[in-house]
């Protein structure tokens, strides 16, 4: 059974150990910080750490005022907030000028679960990948949230890091994290899943169960939306009959319109989308919501059946 | 004293000058309120402002923001007067490829954050004092609001938490020339009383009249002396301040003087 770990708690954690030598990280919350793990920099850094209190447009500006003056500033908030109420300060202030602002959003897609649609941010990617400048990265797993926030430490430029509410298995054998570039996680040729955060869990259940079945599936995890790796997806547009993309979030705008994108400028393949159809989620128990929204192991395992067939 | 306040009336005339040229040639731009905050911004510039034109990215300097961006016309004539870029750059104002946009951004060398879009400056603001409170540096910081401007919500979260964090290194200066776009600021959306809402945010308030240099001087002088707090100057302005016509007349918020008035106001002005 793979470790199980909650995204935030590394993120977190890995705040606290970069922290530590680099004095020019700073982390800004908006009254969230015991749940999105800032507060544990704010117990280790008091004097670079600031609460703005539930107010996030004025978070988001302020960072950027602040990354004008050398800083990396790191701001967390729940996704739905940061990436939609504060969408305005994330373009003009922080995107236009192309300011060193990591904004690392939790509780991002189904999965926060009982709190329901208000909280469910299942537009952010979208609201995000469609500014110049931004970087948009959605880790699968907790060790894949270290790699993202050492990346954006160590990139130039606004960062989105999607984080979710819940634990999530660690997947194994995900080779080198590199910002912009798919990583296989499972090689075959009848054809590709592609999917991010939490789902990438979910296809490598699927795809190992289609093993069983005779049915060899690539599973391709995108964990940088953008700048998307154009190559593994038209690699695999080239190679496999279909793609079927796996995202928890509307099935507009996020992943799997990127993927779209690439196959439909370049090679045209059959690409079917999984995520929530144009729906507002609800309160529910994660695994109940991702059930109920067509998007577990069993729902991407049937629906690769039934391209293939 | 005399002298310095001759010549900084001076300098603030040469900057309307440079303003209704530069809008004159563009075509488009905001005379009104850039001709209204002339004088406070002169006078910062060139009296109170520590800053080093050959080197805009000195750490230790104070900052400006205008978080009205859209008077960005002034912003570039008292750049383009302190040195930062040549004076016939400006005539290059909102044209294709200029490092002078038609709000302000990044390219134009003195502009750290790109502005345009209002109520975010005064959270700028407050980032950049933050910083020099991390960085232990003692520079200052200066930010320009319109008085329309400030019906934006994020103002008001601002204005919070600037006296929440204590930041006395941070002087605003609200541009109160009582017109918006769409008429006077009393009609479209009150703002009154103004003092009284910006102390019960926990404000330092310094009430002057916006075209008096010595009192502009002072209130600079003011504000650098209030502890534990943040200042602002409310200057109550003329909008279109300096050109008979544009005084007072919405219209002139947001329209490029014809030839025929360019030459008027140039007169004016000379």
């Amino acid at each position: 059974m793979a470790e199980l770990l909650y995204q935030r708690d590394i993120y977190g954690k890995t705040l606290v150990e970069l922290g530590k030598t680099n004095k020019d990280i700073v982390v800004l919350d908006a009254d969230l910080s015991s749940s999105t793990r800032t507060a544990m920099f704010a117990k280790e850094f008091p004097d670079r750490f600031f609460n703005f209190g539930v107010a996030e447009q004025n978070m988001i500006a302020s960072a950027a005022g602040m990354a004008s003056c050398g800083k990396i500033v790191f701001v967390s908030t729940f996704a739905i907030f940061a990436s939609g109420r504060a969408w305005d300060q994330v373009r003009n202030s922080v995107c236009y000028s192309n300011l060193n602002v990591k904004i690392v959003a939790t509780h991002a897609g189904l999965t926060v679960g009982p709190d329901g649609a208000s909280h469910q941010a299942l537009e952010d990617i979208a609201l995000m990948r469609v500014i110049p400048n931004m970087t948009v990265v959605v880790p699968c797993d907790g060790p894949q949230t270290a790699d993202a926030v050492k990346a954006a430490v160590n990139s130039k430029g606004p960062f989105y890091v999607r984080l979710g509410r819940s634990k999530v298995a660690t997947v194994e054998n995900k080779g080198e994290f590199k910002i912009g570039k798919g990583q296989m996680i499972s090689d075959g040729n009848d054809i590709t899943i592609i999917a991010c955060g939490v789902m990438v869990n979910e296809a490598l259940i699927a795809v190992n169960s289609l093993k069983q079945k005779g049915i060899k599936a690539r599973l391709i995890n995108i964990h940088t939306i953008r700048p998307i790796d154009k190559d593994i997806i038209l690699k695999a547009s080239k190679e496999t009959k279909a793609i079927v993309v796996c995202e928890e979030h509307n099935i507009t705008g996020g992943l799997a319109s990127a993927v779209d994108e690439v196959v439909a400028e370049n090679h045209p393949v059959k690409v079917i989308r999984m995520g929530v159809r144009n729906r507002f989620g609800q309160s529910g128990e994660p695994a109940e919501l991702l059930k109920e929204y067509n998007l577990t192991a069993a729902d991407i395992e049937k629906t690769v059946i039934t391209c293939i067939s | 004293m005399a002298d310095q306040i001759k010549e900084l009336e001076l300098k603030a005339k040469l900057i309307r000058r440079l303003i209704i040229q530069m809008i004159s040639k563009a075509g488009s731009g905001h005379p009104g309120g850039s001709l209204s905050a002339t004088d406070l911004i002169t006078v910062l510039f060139f009296s109170v402002l520590r800053h080093n034109p050959k080197e805009p990215l000195w750490p230790d300097r104070d900052r400006f923001h205008m978080s009205k961006g859209h008077c960005c016309p002034l912003w570039y004539a008292v750049l383009a007067e302190s040195g930062y870029f040549p004076k016939e750059t400006l005539m290059t104002l909102r044209q294709l490829g200029s490092i002078l946009q038609g709000h302000p951004d990044k390219r134009t060398p003195g502009v750290d954050v790109a502005s345009g879009s209002l109520g975010q400056g005064l959270s700028v603001a407050l980032g950049m004092s933050l910083a020099g409170r991390v960085d232990k540096k003692d520079y200052r910081v200066y930010v320009l609001m319109g008085d329309g401007e400030i019906q934006e919500g994020n103002i008001w979260e601002a204005a919070m938490a600037c006296s929440h964090f204590k930041a006395d290194n941070l002087c605003a200066m609200l541009d109160y020339n009582g017109f918006q776009i769409d008429g006077k600021t009393c009609n479209v959306m009150a703002l009154e009383p103004m003092a009284a809402k910006w102390q019960a945010f926990g404000w330092h308030t310094i009430e002057i009249d916006g075209h008096d240099i010595k009192q502009i001087l002072a209130a600079y002088e003011e504000a650098k002396k209030i502890k534990g707090k943040p200042s602002i100057i409310i200057a109550r302005t003329i909008k279109g301040k300096g050109v008979s016509f544009m005084e007072n007349v919405c219209d002139f918020h947001g329209r490029a003087p014809t030839k025929e008035e360019t030459e008027i106001a140039l007169k004016e002005l000379a």
